[in-house]
């Protein structure tokens, strides 16, 4: 036994090596993409933080947390962070409960399911800054077709992009609009895993109303889809800027400045190319704090 | 608790017919399986039953009430699903609890915040724990009460599912396959306890498998089905013994029933490989027949009044406590069920053998697949017009 403990090792040292090796140059070719494309550039913006570089510079120094405290104390900064998060606010909860209540209807069409899945996908097919242009004819005081329903009505005409109180919820259902199709395709992805026995054993059961299935039996088991589609909505509505970028360029008077508006204000029309990296910097933080908080608060109560 | 009626139920889906006019009648009590190949139509009679799908036409009642047009909990079914239908995120008990809580509460006792304002809501809620323990009690299954289905063996789903469906009292209790997605062991142990179950709770019982071993084992009665037709009603002893068609002799009974051609000459005489059978068949045109020997009626020896045919040896199966031999009979292939002795003899392959069986124990088909009705040689004594009459009654 010991002697054959002491033998076999110089050939299992050697296979350990060529195994080792052999996995590491398997797994290779995806650590080095994923450094170079994402774990690269993310160091590069950690650098940029302490810097004082701008965009053209041919050097820069060092500054320490600087950028940091000026951010801190930036209006600009602490309006767009508020005008974003009222953004979320109405983008999340919209875009879940809107795309989950038209995923459910559609879900029970059985011939023309396909051709309501083209007509609410086709937002998302289509380029926003295209559709911003289209939204913003829509909504033009004088011209839309929107208001001009609206004063037939009689409500009179609604400044949707230029009353400072208005753009953001504007902007918002915009967001919607263009979130719905997607996230449906999602629920109804989840509404098809749901076996359908489940729904017959709730009929024999007696619940059989729709609240009643609905609550003990769709939504529930739609926990998952759920989860996924409010981390991705929400990604989706801390970044948005085309709409801004086309339709308001954060005005009227800074009422629609948004985070990733602002960086890209700072970076590429004013050159503050470190200042951006640390707006970027608490973009992603905010980004990575919620999914983080809401992966690990909605796991628990969504799996079993 | 009630027996219950079909009255020329059909179903099709599209152009496509499911299910021929059937009419079928399941006493109180009653243990009846629907037993058939895939496809057959057994399920989707029984998702009729259940209210899970609208029948095309015909009625269906429950102790004399037409159900047709009750929903599924309403018709007071309880169903046991293949896959067993267990609500993944409710644990076991909040699985059996659910038909009661849905009878007993009303919606907005049910709905979250807004049930905390039912004065009456506690004193349900009591007693439907208690009912719900009386079950999982009957069943073994409180140890589990806080697990989900996910945490739990197959058997124990399906002790849960079991208990869901019981918890109700219905009148009727519907099964689809439940025991196909358990092991084999598992399943035997679960055929006697279903049965036992059915004998304690004296509950009308309609079970729908595809395997025989099932339906001769559990049922009181049992219904072939195929291609949407009941081939035959009767109990396991019927049905095995006198098979109304070549469908049912071949689908119940393992291994399969061992079929020979034969031919019908006139004056109602059977011949088999140039022998005449001690039979006499009255009514019937000549022409080929088909006959079923089981294989533990086939003899390796002949005693007298046998009819013997000739057969190549071909190899032997061992089942232990007994053997399947498998034999060649001209191209046909002829199984033999014999129970081990000590003594056997050892065969080539190959060898030629002589096997027999008794007049009595045949059963002989027409080229429609029907039963024809036999009689034995000592018959021929009635006169035509009896002899008619007689077999009419038989049949």
């Amino acid at each position: 036994m010991s002697a054959a403990a002491q033998v076999i090792p110089a050939t299992t040292r050697r296979q350990q090596w060529v195994e080792a090796l052999a996995g590491i140059s398997f797994s290779a070719p995806a650590f080095i993409l994923l450094l170079l494309t994402i774990l690269a550039p993310l160091g590069a913006l950690i650098f940029l933080n302490f810097t004082d570089y701008e965009l053209g510079a041919i050097d820069f120094s060092y500054i320490g947390l600087k950028n940091f405290n000026h951010a801190w104390t930036d209006p600009v900064i602490r309006r767009s962070l508020a005008n974003t998060l009222l953004y979320v606010a109405i983008v999340v909860p919209g875009g879940v409960l809107i795309s989950l209540f038209v995923a459910i209807l559609v879900h029970r069409r059985t011939r023309t399911r396909g051709l309501y899945e083209v007509i609410y996908f086709l937002p998302v097919t289509s380029t926003l800054i295209a559709m911003a242009t289209m939204w913003q004819f829509l909504l033009h005081p004088t011209l839309g077709p929107v208001n001009s329903f609206l004063k037939w009505v009689g409500i009179g005409e609604v400044a949707f992009l230029s009353n400072p109180k208005l753009v953001i919820p504007t902007l918002a259902a915009i967001g919607i609009w263009q979130l719905v199709g997607f996230n449906m395709v999602l629920f109804l992805a989840g509404l098809s895993a749901i076996p359908r026995d489940l729904y017959e054993a709730a009929d024999v059961d007696g619940a059989s109303n729709p609240v009643d299935r609905f609550l003990r039996v769709t939504w529930p088991l739609l926990g998952p889809t759920t989860m996924f589609v409010i981390v991705t909505t929400f990604i989706t509505a801390f970044k948005v800027f085309d709409t801004v970028a086309v339709m308001t360029r954060g005005g009227p008077g800074g009422a629609s400045e948004v985070l990733l508006y602002a960086i890209y204000l700072e970076g590429f029309q004013y050159f503050h190319l470190s200042y951006a990296a640390t707006l970027a910097l608490i973009f992603l933080a905010f980004t990575l704090v919620f999914s983080i908080a809401q992966t690990f608060i909605l796991d628990r109560r969504v799996h079993y | 608790m009630a027996g219950l009626s079909l009255r020329g139920v059909t179903k099709s889906f599209g152009n496509v017919p499911v299910l021929a006019p059937l009419d079928l009648d399941i006493a109180d009590g009653e243990f009846l399986t629907l037993v058939g190949p895939s496809g057959c139509g057994k399920s989707t009679l029984l998702r009729i039953i259940a209210g899970l799908e609208p029948q095309s036409g015909g009625s269906v009642s429950i102790g004399g009430n037409g159900v047709d047009h009750l929903r599924p909990h309403e018709r007071k079914v309880a169903m046991v699903f293949q896959n067993y239908a267990l609500y993944p995120h409710m644990t076991v008990f909040d699985n059996i609890a659910l038909p009661l809580t849905m009878a007993r509460l009303s919606l907005l006792e049910r709905l979250p915040l807004l049930r905390l304002f039912s004065p009456r809501r506690r004193g349900i809620v009591e007693g439907i724990v208690r009912d719900v323990r009386s079950v999982a009690e009957q069943l073994r299954i409180e140890k589990y009460f806080d697990r989900k289905p996910g945490q739990l063996s197959g058997g124990q789903r399906q002790r849960v599912a079991l208990g869901r469906a019981m918890v109700r009292h219905p009148d009727v209790f519907l099964m689809d396959e439940p025991l196909s997605n358990l092991d084999a062991k598992l399943r035997v142990h679960m055929r006697s306890e279903l049965a036992e179950l059915h004998s304690r709770l004296g509950v009308t019982m309609i079970y729908v498998t595809h395997d025989q071993v099932e339906a001769m084992t559990m049922s009181d009665r049992l219904a072939v089905m195929d291609q949407g037709h009941i081939l035959q009603i009767g109990t396991p002893d019927e049905v095995y013994k006198r098979p109304a068609s070549i469908a049912v002799a071949q689908f119940i009974g393992s291994p399969a029933i061992n079929l020979l051609a034969a031919t019908l000459r006139s004056g109602g005489q059977v011949e088999l490989n140039g022998s005449t059978l001690p039979l006499r068949i009255a009514g019937q045109s000549e022409g080929p027949v088909s006959i079923g020997i089981r294989p533990e009626s086939v003899r390796l020896a002949a005693k007298s009044d046998d009819v013997s045919f000739p057969v190549k040896f071909r190899r032997r199966e061992n089942l232990g406590a007994e053997s399947i031999l498998h034999f060649d009979a001209a191209g046909v292939e002829v199984l033999c069920k014999v129970a081990h002795e000590g003594h056997e003899t050892i065969v080539e392959p190959g060898t030629d053998m002589t096997l027999a069986f008794s007049p009595a124990d045949c059963h002989i088909f027409g080229t429609d697949g029907l039963r024809i009705v036999t009689e034995k040689i000592e018959l021929q004594s009635l006169s035509g017009g009896n002899r008619a009459a007689a077999l009419a009654g038989q049949k």
